[in-house]
C-alpha cells in the first residue's frame, strides 16, 4: 500500500510523525540521494557521507517542507545545499572536498577508483567548476529539465542554460585538446 | 557539440556506483533513530543499546579527526588548531555527522556552548569572504574559525548572488564580497535545509552543556502498544506483575506545566493511577501483608461495559517498629544534573528525607561523574551536620559512569549489611547513562544479579531533557525497587517523607496478579495499562521469575474494562460453529472471575497464594474508585482514546471534580487542574 503513495503524502505523514511513512520514504530515495551525491562529489566515500548526513539531518528538515514543491525536488534541493556546504567547509580545510575536484591529485597516486571510473569522465569534471558540476549532475545525471535543475539551485532558467552552453563549450575544447594528442 | 553532451550525460550515469548495502543500511538506521528522537518515540519499549545525544558529540570529534578533511593538517600546530576549531565550530558545522555510537572519553575537552552559539550572529561579510580564500598553512586555526563562524551568512549571501543571472563561474566569487549586505535568512533556501550551518532543532546545543541536549531530543521512554481488547473464550487468564512506580505522573504534571501535552509514550496509566492515595481495607493482623479487594461498576465511558478494580493494600506495620535503614545514596553529579531542576532539587529533597530518619539509620553517599566516588563513608543519620555537609558539596561536573557507580554503591551496601537491617539504593539521576555502558541490557543484568544480596536498588528521576525513563524503569524492575520521578519539591515531600516508609520497607516481593476470567459471563476484557508489565500465564507460579514488591501501606490499583455476554458493547461477534457454552456448568458459580495473587515475603525464595472470587454484582462506584476510573479515562485521552468513543475532556474533568473525596494532601485537586491544562492543550 505504501508502494502506491505518493511522496507527497508520504513527507507530510513522516512530518506528523508517522514512523513508517519516514521509513518508507527513505527507503524509497536512498538510492537517489546517493546518486546524485556521487555525482556531485565524484568520490564514493564522500557520496556515503553526505548521503548519511543528510539522512540524518531530513528528521528535522521535514518539517520545513511545504507541499509548493514537489517533493524529489526539495529533496535534491536539500541534497544540492548539503554538498555545497560540505564542499565549502572542506574547501576553508585546505582540502579540495570533491572528488572530481581531487581526480587529478587521485591520479597520480594511483587511486583506483579514479582508474575505474573512466578518465574522461574525471578529465571533462575536473574541468568544470563546482558550480557547473551541480548544473551537470542534475541536469544531465537526474535528466532534470533546466528548468527544475534552476528550481533546485535557486537560480533563473537562463542561468542554468547559460551555464550549460559553457559545459558544452568546455567540453568541445577538452575534444580539441584530445584530438591535438 | 550535443554529442559531448550525451557522451557526458552517459558517462555521468555510469559513473555512480552501486550504493553500498551496509552503508545504506547504516544510514537509514541511524536516520530512523534520530527520527524516533524527534518524535520522542523509542519505537522499542526497553532501554536501547544506543544511548543518544552527548554520546554522539565525542564520536563525531574523533571522526573529524580522523576524517581526510584533517589529513593535511599534520604539524603540531595544526593539530591543536584543530582541536580548538573542534571545540568551537563543531556544535554549528558538523552536528547532524555526530549522531553515532559510543564514546571517546577524554579526546576532547567538552565546550561550552553558551559562549560558542553566539557567535555565529555576528558574521561579517569580511569573515565570510575570509574563510572562502582560505588555503592551507600554519594560520589554518584562524581561517577555520572565521570559516566556522560564517557558515551561515556566508551561504546566503552566496545563494543570494547567485540568484542573479551569471557571469562566467570565475567572476562569482569576488562578486560575492561586493554583493554581500547584512546577514539576512532566505527562507526557501533554508526551509530546503543546509546540514551544516544550521544544526538541525533536534540537536540544538544550548540547554545545559552537551552531556545534556535540551529537552525534546533525548528523552526514551519505556512504554508499549496499549494491551488489546482479549476475548475471554481464547484467552481468558490475564497475568501482569503489580506496579508501584508513580513516575509516569510528575512526567506528565512537569509536559503539562511547561505547556505541551506528554509524549505518548510518557504515559503509563496505571503508574498515573497509582500516584493517588486510595482507601482500602487494610489486611488483618497476622494475616498476609497485603489484602486485595475488587469490585465491579458500570464504566464511565461506555455503558455497556463494566470496570473491574482491583485493589491491593499493603500492611503499613508500626512505624516505630521498623527495622533500621542501610541507605546507600547514588547520586549523580554528571553536567547534566547542573539544572536547578536536578541537583539542587535533589538537594534540598534529601534534606527533606533526612528528617524522617532515624538514629540508628545509617547512610552513605556515593557519587558518579567522571568517576565514581565515595563521597560519605558510611555514617550514622543522628550526625546531620556531617551529612548535610556532604550534600553540600556536591557539585555537577563531568560525564555519567553509572555502571561503576552502581557496582560501588552495591558493595558500599553489601559492607554496610547487618542482622535485621534493609539495604537500600536509592539512586538519583536524570537517566543519562552515557560513559561506562556498552551494554544497558548487561547493566540490567548485573543489577539483578545483586538483588539475590537482598538489596534493593529504587530510582528517583530528576529533571527533563535527557531522561531516560527506560532505563531507569528497568532499573528499579530488575533491583526490585520503585522508580519515581521528582519535578518539584512538594513531589519530594510525597515521595522521601509522606511516603517514604512504603518507599524504604518491602512488605512482599515478586506480588503477582492473574485473573482468570468466566467465559460464561465475560466476553471481552481489556486490562487498561500494565502494558511494560505483562507477564506470561506461565510466569505467574515460576518464582524465579521477577515482579514488583509492595511497600509498607502501599497501595495498588488495577483496572480491567470487561464487556459481559450479550452487551451491546462486544466488538466481537460471537462465533457461528463454536461449541456453544455449556449451560450450567461454570455459570453455576454466578462469579465474574477469579483473582489469583502470588507475592514472597521480603527475602524470601517460595510465594504464597492468596484468591479471591470475583463476584458478578455491579455497585455503584465509590469516590475511589470513580477516582481512579477518571485518571484511566484521562490517561486514555493522553494516549490511546479508541475505547473512548464520545468520552472527553469534559466528562473525565466532571468524574474527578465529583470524586475528590477527603484529598489531604490536595493531590487530586492538583490532579483537576492539570486536566483542566491538559484540555486546553489539547484544543
Amino acid at each position: 500500500m505504501r508502494m502506491q503513495t505518493p511522496d507527497e503524502a508520504l513527507a507530510s505523514a513522516a512530518a506528523n510523525k508517522d514512523r513508517d511513512a519516514f521509513a518508507a520514504l527513505l527507503a524509497r530515495h536512498y538510492d537517489r540521494i546517493f546518486g546524485l551525491a556521487f555525482r556531485l562529489t565524484g568520490s564514493r566515500a564522500e557520496a556515503e557521507d553526505l548521503t548519511q548526513d543528510i539522512c540524518l539531518a531530513l528528521p528535522g528538515k521535514l518539517a520545513g517542507y511545504r507541499q509548493a514543491a514537489r517533493f524529489t525536488t526539495w529533496l535534491y534541493r536539500v541534497t544540492v545545499n548539503a554538498a555545497h556546504d560540505r564542499r565549502r567547509r572542506a574547501a576553508a580545510h585546505a582540502r579540495a572536498a570533491d572528488g572530481w575536484g581531487d581526480w587529478e591529485v587521485g591520479r597520480r597516486a594511483g587511486n583506483a577508483e579514479a582508474a575505474a571510473a573512466g578518465d574522461w569522465l574525471a578529465e571533462a569534471m575536473a574541468l568544470l567548476s563546482p558550480e557547473l558540476r551541480d548544473t551537470v549532475a542534475l541536469t544531465l545525471g537526474e535528466d532534470l529539465t533546466q528548468a527544475e535543475a534552476a528550481a533546485i539551485l535557486g537560480l533563473s532558467e537562463g542561468t542554468v542554460a547559460w551555464r550549460m552552453s559553457e559545459v558544452k563549450r568546455r567540453l568541445r575544447d577538452l575534444a580539441r585538446a584530445e584530438g591535438m594528442t | 557539440m550535443t554529442d559531448d553532451l550525451a557522451r557526458l550525460a552517459a558517462a555521468l550515469k555510469a559513473a555512480a556506483p552501486a550504493p553500498d548495502a551496509a552503508a545504506k543500511d547504516r544510514a537509514l538506521r541511524l536516520a530512523m533513530e534520530n527520527f524516533d528522537r524527534a518524535q520522542e518515540t523509542a519505537a522499542r519499549p526497553r532501554p536501547m543499546s544506543d544511548r543518544p545525544q552527548g554520546a554522539g558529540f565525542l564520536t563525531g570529534v574523533r571522526q573529524m579527526l580522523a576524517s581526510p578533511m584533517f589529513s593535511r593538517l599534520t604539524s603540531r600546530p595544526a593539530l591543536a588548531a584543530t582541536a580548538s576549531v573542534v571545540a568551537i565550530g563543531v556544535a554549528i558545522t558538523l552536528w547532524p555527522a555526530f549522531q553515532r555510537g559510543e564514546v571517546l572519553p577524554g579526546q576532547v575537552a567538552l565546550p561550552t556552548p553558551r559562549a560558542a552559539a553566539p557567535t555565529t550572529a555576528p558574521a561579517s561579510p569580511a569573515e565570510a569572504t575570509y574563510s572562502q580564500g582560505a588555503q592551507p598553512g600554519t594560520d589554518a586555526l584562524a581561517k577555520t574559525m572565521a570559516e566556522a563562524v560564517a557558515d551561515a551568512a556566508t551561504r546566503s549571501a552566496r545563494e543570494r548572488a547567485e540568484a542573479r543571472p551569471e557571469a562566467p563561474a570565475d567572476a562569482t566569487r569576488p562578486r560575492l564580497a561586493e554583493t554581500l549586505p547584512a546577514v539576512s535568512a532566505e527562507p526557501m533556501l533554508d526551509a530546503a535545509g543546509i546540514i551544516a550551518a544550521s544544526p538541525p532543532p533536534l540537536a540544538r546545543p544550548e540547554a545545559d552543556g552537551f552531556a545534556a541536549s535540551p529537552l525534546p531530543d533525548s528523552e526514551a521512554y519505556a512504554s508499549a502498544d496499549p494491551n488489546p481488547v482479549r476475548i475471554t473464550a481464547d484467552d481468558p487468564v490475564s497475568t501482569f506483575s503489580i506496579d508501584t512506580d508513580t513516575a509516569s505522573w510528575p512526567v506528565i504534571r512537569s509536559s503539562l506545566s511547561a505547556g505541551t501535552l506528554p509524549p505518548r509514550e510518557a504515559v503509563r496509566i496505571e503508574e498515573m493511577v497509582n500516584y493517588f492515595p486510595y482507601d482500602y481495607p487494610a489486611p488483618e493482623p497476622g494475616t498476609a501483608p497485603f489484602r486485595a479487594s475488587v469490585s465491579l461498576s458500570p464504566t464511565p465511558w461506555n455503558p455497556g461495559t463494566q470496570l473491574l478494580r482491583i485493589g491491593l493494600q499493603g500492611a503499613l506495620p508500626a512505624v516505630a517498629d521498623r527495622p533500621a535503614l542501610n541507605l546507600v545514596f547514588l547520586i549523580d553529579t554528571s553536567g547534566s544534573m547542573d539544572d536547578p531542576k536536578k541537583l539542587p532539587l535533589l538537594k534540598q529533597s534529601f534534606r527533606l528525607m533526612l528528617g524522617q530518619l532515624r538514629p540508628e539509620d545509617r547512610l552513605a553517599i556515593v557519587t558518579y561523574a567522571g568517576s565514581a566516588g565515595l563521597v560519605l563513608e558510611p555514617t550514622d543519620a543522628g550526625d546531620r551536620a556531617t551529612i548535610l555537609a556532604a550534600l553540600d558539596r556536591l557539585d555537577a561536573g563531568g560525564s555519567t559512569a553509572g555502571a561503576e557507580g552502581l557496582r560501588q554503591a552495591y558493595q558500599v551496601a553489601e559492607s554496610m549489611a547487618g542482622e535485621g537491617r534493609i539495604g537500600r539504593i536509592l539512586l538519583a539521576t536524570d537517566g543519562d547513562f552515557n560513559v561506562g555502558i556498552s551494554d544497558p541490557g548487561a547493566l540490567e543484568d548485573f543489577v539483578a544479579a545483586r538483588r539475590r544480596t537482598g538489596t534493593y536498588l529504587s530510582v528517583l528521576g530528576f529533571g527533563r531533557g535527557n531522561l531516560d525513563d527506560a532505563v531507569m524503569q528497568a532499573l528499579a524492575q530488575n533491583g526490585n525497587g520503585t522508580a519515581a520521578h521528582i519535578d518539584t519539591l512538594a513531589e519530594a515531600q510525597k515521595v522521601l517523607v509522606d511516603q517514604l516508609t512504603g518507599a524504604l520497607f518491602p512488605i512482599a516481593d515478586d506480588v503477582k496478579v492473574q485473573v482468570e476470567f468466566n467465559p460464561a459471563a465475560v466476553a471481552e476484557y481489556r486490562l487498561i495499562g500494565y502494558e511494560t508489565r505483562a507477564l506470561a500465564r506461565t510466569d505467574f507460579s515460576n518464582d524465579r521469575v521477577d515482579a514488583g514488591e509492595i511497600g509498607a501501606g502501599h497501595q495498588v490499583t488495577a483496572l480491567y474494562e470487561i464487556t459481559p455476554v450479550g452487551s451491546p458493547a462486544r466488538l466481537t461477534d460471537p462465533l457461528r460453529y463454536a461449541a456453544p457454552a455449556t449451560p450450567g456448568a461454570p455459570d453455576a458459580t454466578g462469579e465474574t472471575g477469579f483473582l489469583r495473587l502470588r507475592y514472597k515475603a521480603p527475602g524470601a525464595a517460595t510465594s504464597s497464594l492468596i484468591e479471591v472470587a470475583i463476584p458478578a454484582k455491579v455497585t455503584e462506584p465509590d469516590t475511589d474508585a470513580r477516582f481512579a476510573a477518571a485518571i484511566a479515562g484521562i490517561g486514555q485521552l493522553l494516549s490511546d482514546p479508541r475505547h473512548l468513543g464520545d468520552w472527553g475532556w469534559d466528562q473525565a474533568i466532571a468524574l474527578a471534580q465529583g470524586a475528590r473525596g477527603q484529598d489531604p494532601f490536595g493531590y487530586r485537586a492538583e490532579a483537576v487542574g492539570l486536566m483542566r491544562l491538559a484540555q486546553s492543550l489539547a484544543r
